[in-house]
């Protein structure tokens, strides 16, 4: 049973963690900006992306890492600038529809240069080892991750909770135009949330695609949906609800990716019943759940409209 | 009484040229296709652009006009276009269709209007059951559950054991297209093409419907829950009910244009009917103008020619609708419609005290 179950466990965590790192920009930013950055995902893409490209181009593999993280917050930064800033006092339609369209530029762009066929990541030496844990053969990202994860999580709370910058961006999520008044400038808040959010999309890719080795236009859809759906399910707007959503949703999704192979070693079912094909919906029909029952999800904090 | 009807909306020469224009396209549409060869990209353009302008018209009824954003739209076309496929396909083909599932359990056919009309009412009432939880949600919050539930969907139609009716994740082929709206002579040659126009009737017809609706009071109170739903609760509007038939009809819709799809293209598998895919149709709603419909058409067909390389068309396909988004907030068309565009074209040459009404 446990050697059965133990190795989805492990994949789910590790998967989980990576979504928590996505979460996290998304949930910063609907603190602060109330948008879904639909582009998020992308740039988690597009960081996979450049790491291909400087790699290949042959650029040292300790250089690279830095200087893609560096790249991707700025990528993060200019994106802000660029389609979100101007419609700061649009509609919040507007403002969806603006991040929609930056995801669907970031995915034509990729597509227009990578000409739509799958890049193969490069292998960052030690992370990409196989080892055993407990009896099952993974690689050594899937039991960095979540460590790293929670120090980086623990870090940004750290961050949030005592320094003036978290401050500001506890103060702006609050209540914008009253800490405008303050002295807040609330343009830098908002690019440091978004420098923030995508520097961590960018941990989390580099983590991301040395598991799953190849790159495409598409594959920051995905991954990106499902961090926002962990982002809801933990409440939006909290950073540990984020985690915590993360990480069931990534186990839960690889639990029943092997729930068919489990059934059958435990004989509750004689024959394959295609249940993988659920994984995916799986993750929505969680959000349905939760949206209906606990909108503000598990750690939410109640929201009243003004009228 | 004498009040009301002096209300009642007058017939301006400004709706009848538009009425002119229309029919002088589809009469031009009719020419082109006997006399260019078939294999033309126009057509081609033409079709895509029929079946895209009805889905992103009735996209539009929900965001546009009700306020209500729904990114389902992907997901009530792949129903649409999976009904059309199931009951077309002809009885003595199935069995090469179905191969892994000994021929599948649906064993007869419905002519294709029928097949068309079921997949719209089946879309609708996928919507009438999906939107008893989700309606009930606001802006961002209903917009990404609806996103959940097209992805539900796609994965429930790729489910093995519903292999025999969907198919699983095969493809459906060999259902008629559109292709077969030409009339073929008895010498087996094509004596009269249609497989242009009967599409673009389609699609006119059902947007002729949906702008009539939208002119009804039913369309009115629409766009009084879109300003405001309080004060259109307020006013006596139900914004429940209201909400639930706005976005069954805009799923009807939606289902018809997904038969229309598979028509277009053929086959129809279930893994196409991606999230990008209502993002498109999304865009295109946004760069005719929210809140118009005749935006719709010509813009499909303007930007879906590929006279650039396919990758770089829809760069510079992206980076046009950025510059929409960002710099016409409204959209090309804004809240206008083609008679609207008459109107002003007509004041124009008038004195300027004529045009204020």
């Amino acid at each position: 049973m446990w050697n059965t179950v133990f190795p989805y466990i492990l994949s789910g965590i590790s998967v989980g963690g990576q979504y928590a790192l996505i979460a996290i920009g998304y949930t910063m930013v609907y603190g602060i900006l109330r948008l879904i950055n639909f582009a998020h995902g992308d740039v988690f893409m597009v960081a996979g992306i450049i790491m291909v490209y400087m790699a290949a181009s042959g650029v040292p593999l300790w250089l690279c890492i830095p200087l893609v993280l560096v790249l991707t917050a700025l990528i993060g930064f200019v994106i802000e600038r660029v389609a979100y800033k101007p419609l700061r006092n649009a509609p919040r339609m507007s403002a969806m529809i603006s991040a929609i369209g930056v995801s669907y530029t970031l995915q034509n762009l990729v597509l227009y240069i990578t000409g739509g066929l799958n890049q193969l990541y490069p292998t960052i030496p030690w992370i990409s080892d196989s080892m055993t844990i407990f009896g099952a053969t993974t690689k050594v990202v899937t039991v960095v991750t979540p460590i790293l994860t929670i120090v980086l999580v623990v870090a940004l709370v750290q961050l949030i909770n005592h320094t003036k910058i978290g401050m500001a961006m506890r103060a702006v999520s609050r209540d914008f135009e009253t800490s405008q008044l303050m002295g807040i400038k609330i343009n830098n808040v908002i690019s440091i949330t978004f420098v923030i959010g995508t520097f961590l999309a960018g941990v989390a890719s580099i983590l991301y695609f040395t598991n799953y080795t190849t790159v495409i236009q598409t594959s920051g859809a995905m991954p990106g949906l499902k961090a926002f759906v962990a982002a809801v399910f933990g409440g939006i707007g909290s950073i540990p609800g984020a985690v915590v959503g993360a990480f069931i949703i990534g186990i839960a999704e690889n639990i029943i990716k092997g729930l068919d192979i489990i059934l059958f070693k435990l004989g509750v079912t004689s024959g394959p019943m295609g249940l993988a094909t659920f994984s995916d919906a799986f993750t929505f029909a969680l959000l349905i759940v939760i949206l209906a029952v606990k909108p503000t999800g598990l750690f939410g904090e109640k929201i009243t409209d003004k009228v | 009484m004498s009040n009301m009807i002096s209300q009642k909306k007058k017939v301006d020469s400004a709706t009848i040229i538009s009425a002119v224009i229309v029919a002088c396209v589809y009469i031009a549409v009719f020419i082109a296709e006997q006399t260019i060869a078939p294999t033309s990209m126009l057509f081609t353009v033409l079709k895509k652009g029929a079946t895209y302008a009805l889905v992103a018209v009735s996209m539009n009824l929900l965001n546009g006009f009700t306020g209500i954003f729904s990114l389902g739209q992907a997901g009530f076309m792949l129903i649409g276009a999976y009904t059309y496929g199931i009951f077309t396909i002809p009885v003595d083909q199935r069995m090469s269709v179905y191969q892994y599932y000994n021929g599948g359990v649906v064993q007869f056919v419905l002519p294709w209007f029928v097949a068309m009309l079921l997949a719209g009412l089946i879309a609708a009432f996928f919507a009438f059951l999906i939107g008893m939880p989700v309606l009930r949600l606001k802006s961002d919050y209903l917009a990404i559950a609806t996103l959940g539930f097209a992805e539900i969907i796609r994965a429930v139609f790729q489910w093995d054991k519903l292999g025999p009716v969907t198919n699983g994740s095969n493809m459906l082929r060999l259902f008629p297209s559109f292709n077969d709206f030409n009339i073929v002579g008895a010498d087996g040659r094509v004596s009269v093409y249609l497989s242009t126009l009967v599409p673009m009737l389609i699609a006119g017809l059902c947007i002729g419907v949906i702008i009539l609706l939208i002119n009804s009071t039913f369309g009115r109170a629409l766009k009084a829950i879109k300003d405001d739903e309080i004060a259109a609760e307020a006013m006596g509007i139900r914004l429940a009910s209201h909400k639930r038939l706005a976005f069954c009809v805009s799923s009807f819709f939606a289902g018809v244009g997904g038969a229309m799809l598979a028509m277009y293209q053929t086959t129809v598998q279930a893994k196409g009917f991606t999230t990008a895919m209502t993002y498109e149709i999304l865009l295109i709603v946004v760069i005719g103008g929210i809140g118009s419909v005749t935006g719709r058409k010509q813009m499909i067909g303007n930007f879906e020619v590929p006279l650039l390389r396919n990758g770089f068309r829809l760069v510079v396909f992206s980076i046009i609708i950025m510059i929409v988004v960002l710099f016409f907030r409204r959209g090309i068309m804004g809240t206008k419609e083609l008679p609207d565009l008459i109107r002003q074209w007509q004041g124009r040459g008038k004195e300027k005290g004529a045009q204020v009404k």
